[in-house]
């Protein structure tokens, strides 16, 4: 809960920039190559736009322990979604972990 | 105003912090259940983008990201306007209150008008699955599995934009008629909440749908 | 603190035309609708379970085809799943005793509440609908590519009432939890809260944290179904198990918003009739919380023979014990409860009796479903039909209806007749346990399950099992005429005639609009026997009607 914090407009407009700044980035690093970083990048610009909005524009940064912990607890749940799901696949190829995923079919 | 503080309690509460608290919680908590929501997505486009990259990228290259730039730049701008509109509230600046609302607003129409425009373009090049889709690149078919993902994606982000708007013109209707002050703008706030996630969703679909190995090629 | 004043002398005076209870904000009205609600899905889920069964009475399929059967036992599942089994305690229970239980007027969104009782009976009547026009026969489950591709019955109705009823879940647990984090009246700390209320917070987690995944599911099948998108079918590229994987990622966290409710009321009525505090509160408090996440970690068992990396499998293996052990402490926690207790066998406390026994076979089961090298055999036997119906009727339909011959006198100010209850009672135990333990037999000795017609040397079993569920059927439909009959000819009720502890006793039966005539303040912990003098219900011996 923001209480009656007040947020000061030049902070906004801070964060404002980053995001744009952020988002040029992100767009020139795509012609970049560089490899299996290319995807990490991307993905650790998306996060800290993100975590920018969340703590500035959604005032996380100025709410009581509760909220930030219930963003926390969605984010963490996203992780199993993805994680043990993804651990299935990605042991598939594994020696004796049975049937491999069928390649993709071509036509 | 002690009319307002008054009519604004539910019967429920005790107070106006806690209303404004639970409120708060409770959009929290919905938005929360939207992260899983949109969970779900985002592990199919994982899946079968790490099982296909190269038909992935190609589908990708389809994408405009002059449009796909412009409307990132929109919806971060329509966040901006938004968290203006609750320090407007908060400062009793009714005013400017109303201005930020119908910017934001403008803004998210802007969006949906340039997702329109895409997704046209999309039918003209045959790039709708279904039994017309065709994929002039070597990966062919299997190109359609992105474009499967990319509509149901940008889809359900629009569907949620589309929804944005409309509760915002009902925000906005209060905000003119002058409910919203320092003393009671948590509506506003926990709209405000619904939008930076809507903005944030997109800020993950951007790069995910439309800069999928842009360096293969070395361009558009 | 002024409460709103309202000058019916109880929440069933105040209003009696039919549009106060369609357009109530009450949550104690709220809870009486979804009574009404679950029961007429639970009275359908029924008779699809009696068809099941009178088929199964002979080996052949002469009742009906395979395809109808097909059909038959996919409603029975999909009925008694999502209509009954995840709504019931939550959505009644829940919805009239937490609020008064932590001193609140009502929950924190009323509003909200009213809404996700038309949302989930909208899903019911859409899920109807879907029923009426042939229903479906994909299994509950909706596996594609069967459900996307090669199905022609109802999957689409049927796909949207179930999307749609998962939307006043979310509603529910969404307003339970900010109930139990802000509504709290003064005193009322988080650890003085009864542990009903925090099985229905951890209940609440479950439900927003999982249902939206199956939502999304759900979407993608339609959208596969109508327009062919490829998700889940290999032939574009896409992969039937992700559908697996994605729909037990909620349906599994689902079996624990069906179990955790019933624990909640286990614990009231063990230290109601036991006149003692539970066992280690903290210990189950906070077992609650941990079966509900580690609920999340162990979909993966439901999937050991679906072509799942076997790595994987033994991951999901591991966990799947770990769930075990904070339902094992709190069995234990409650037996030990039980221990030099002043033991009461009053109605309700039969059934968590019941409870105790029948979910303990039914979680020991689940654990050996949890090892791999078993499950590989008894997969998709009748061992795990009687598994889960062992966890779910033996489980939550005890806590559920111990629940409701508990809080009945507190809802209606009236009492029920002991002998029809103990009556009704025993003939659910006895038919349970006759319909269901033959089942493990049956899969032990290979029994698939999903078939109308099976070797004659397993008619035996399956004529004991058909004969249990009549007895079952009986034993279930008996409280609806006991209990009607008490609203009318029931003795009166005081607020407390069980003597027990709890802020839901110290007011009038049935309660006012607002719960209280004054706002509560909490001095004391939760289950503090013995009953001190001078509070409704001290000193009385439970009373009873004959």
């Amino acid at each position: 809960m923001s209480g009656h914090h007040v947020v000061p407009v030049k902070i906004y407009l801070a964060i404002f920039g980053a995001l744009m700044a952020f988002t040029a980035i992100t767009v020139a690093v795509a012609f970049v190559d560089l490899g299996p970083l290319n995807n990490v990048v991307m993905l650790a610009i998306a996060v800290v736009k993100a975590t920018l909005v969340v703590l500035f524009f959604m005032h996380v940064k100025y709410s009581t322990r509760l909220i930030p912990l219930v963003a926390a607890v969605g984010f963490m749940w996203l992780l199993i979604l993805f994680g043990l799901t993804m651990s299935d696949y990605l042991s598939r190829g594994w020696l004796g972990a049975g049937a491999p995923w069928p390649a993709p079919w071509s036509n | 105003m002690p009319h307002a503080h008054s009519s604004a309690l539910a019967h429920q509460f005790d107070s106006l912090e806690q209303q404004k608290e639970s409120a708060t919680l409770g959009m929290w908590f919905f938005l929360v259940q939207e992260v899983l929501f949109f969970g779900g997505l985002f592990l199919t486009y994982m899946l079968y983008r790490w099982r296909d990259p190269t038909a992935f990228a190609a589908g990708s290259h389809e994408l405009d990201i002059l449009l796909g730039g412009f409307n990132t730049v929109v919806l971060i701008a329509s966040s901006l306007t938004m968290a203006m509109a609750v320090h407007s509230a908060q400062t009793d600046e009714r005013k400017k209150l109303v201005g930020y609302l119908v910017a934001t607003g403008s803004l998210g129409i802007v969006f949906l008008i340039v997702k329109y425009f895409e997704y046209s373009a999309k039918w003209h090049h045959h790039l709708i699955p279904g039994a017309n889709f065709h994929f002039e690149g070597v990966v062919g078919g299997r190109a359609e599995l992105f474009f499967s993902l990319y509509f149901a994606m940008t889809g359900m982000h629009a569907l949620h934009m589309v929804i944005g708007v409309a509760v915002l013109l009902w925000i906005l209707k209060r905000a003119r008629a002058g409910e919203f002050g320092s003393h009671y703008y948590n509506p506003v706030e926990c709209f405000g909440l619904y939008w930076h996630f809507v903005d944030i969703v997109w800020i993950f679909l951007f790069p995910m749908l439309y800069l999928i190995g842009r360096h293969y090629h070395g361009g558009a | 603190m002024s409460a709103p004043e309202s000058s019916a002398a109880n929440y069933l005076e105040d209003g009696h035309t039919l549009r106060s209870w369609l357009l109530t904000f009450d949550h104690k009205r709220i809870g009486i609708l979804y009574l009404l609600g679950v029961s007429f899905f639970f009275l359908v889920g029924s008779a699809f379970a009696m068809l099941v069964r009178l088929e199964l009475l002979t080996p052949q399929g002469d009742l009906m085809t395979s395809d109808a059967y097909n059909h038959v036992f996919t409603m029975h599942g999909i009925f008694m799943v999502f209509f009954f089994l995840i709504p019931a305690i939550p959505g009644v229970l829940g919805n009239f005793v937490l609020p008064i239980m932590i001193g609140a007027k009502d929950v924190a969104f009323p509003k909200l509440n009213l809404l996700s009782w038309y949302v989930f009976m909208a899903g019911g009547m859409l899920t109807m609908y879907g029923l009426l026009t042939g229903g479906v026969d994909t299994g509950w489950t909706f596996y594609p590519p069967y459900s996307s591709l090669y199905s022609t019955s109802a999957v689409l109705p049927v796909g949207i009432g179930v999307f749609v009823n998962g939307f006043a879940s979310i509603l529910t647990g969404l307003n339970f939890m900010v109930t139990v984090h802000r509504m709290r009246a003064p005193g009322m700390t988080w650890f003085r809260l009864p542990l009903f209320v925090w099985g229905q917070y951890a209940t609440s987690l479950v439900m927003v944290l999982g249902t939206p995944v199956i939502a999304i599911t759900l979407v993608l099948l339609v959208l596969e179904r109508v327009f062919h998108l490829g998700f889940f079918d290999a032939a574009k590229g896409g992969d039937p198990v992700l559908f697996q994987h994605l729909f037990w990622f909620y349906s599994h966290p689902a079996v624990y918003i069906m179990i955790l409710p019933s624990m909640a009321v286990i614990s009231e009525l063990i230290a109601a009739f036991a006149r003692k505090r539970v066992f280690g509160y903290h210990a189950v408090a906070f077992s609650s919380i941990g079966i509900a996440v580690l609920g999340f970690l162990v979909w993966g068992h439901h999937m050991y023979v679906s072509s799942q990396s076997v790595y994987a499998g033994v991951a999901f293996s591991l966990l799947t014990m770990l769930v075990a052990i904070p339902s094992a402490i709190k069995v234990f926690n409650w037996t030990f409860t039980l221990y030099k207790g002043a033991v009461a066998l009053e109605m309700p406390m039969l059934y968590a009796l019941g409870f105790l026994g029948l979910f303990t076979i039914g979680g020991l089961t689940g654990v050996f479903l949890a090892t791999l090298g078993f499950d590989v055999h008894v997969h998709d036997t009748y061992f795990v039909v009687a598994h889960f119906h062992y966890v779910m009727v033996g489980g939550t339909i005890m806590g559920y209806l111990g629940g409701l011959h508990y809080w009945w006198p507190k809802m209606t100010g009236r009492l029920y007749s002991e002998f029809w209850g103990k009556t009704s009672g025993w003939l659910v135990f006895v038919g349970f346990n006759l319909t269901f333990f033959p089942q493990f037999l049956l899969g032990l000795q290979g029994m698939p399950r999903r078939y109308h017609a099976y070797p004659a040397e397993w008619q035996v079993l399956n004529v004991l099992s058909s004969a249990g569920a009549s007895v079952l059927g009986v034993g279930l439909i008996l409280p609806v005429g006991y209990f009607l009959y008490s609203l009318r000819y029931g003795k009166v009720a005081g607020p407390n005639p069980w003597g027990a502890r709890g802020l839901e006793w110290e007011t009038t039966s049935p309660p006012p609009t607002f719960n209280f005539d004054e706002q509560p303040v909490v001095e004391h912990e939760a289950y503090d026997y013995p009953l001190p003098a001078g509070k409704p219900g001290a000193g009385a011996a439970p009373a009873s009607a004959h």
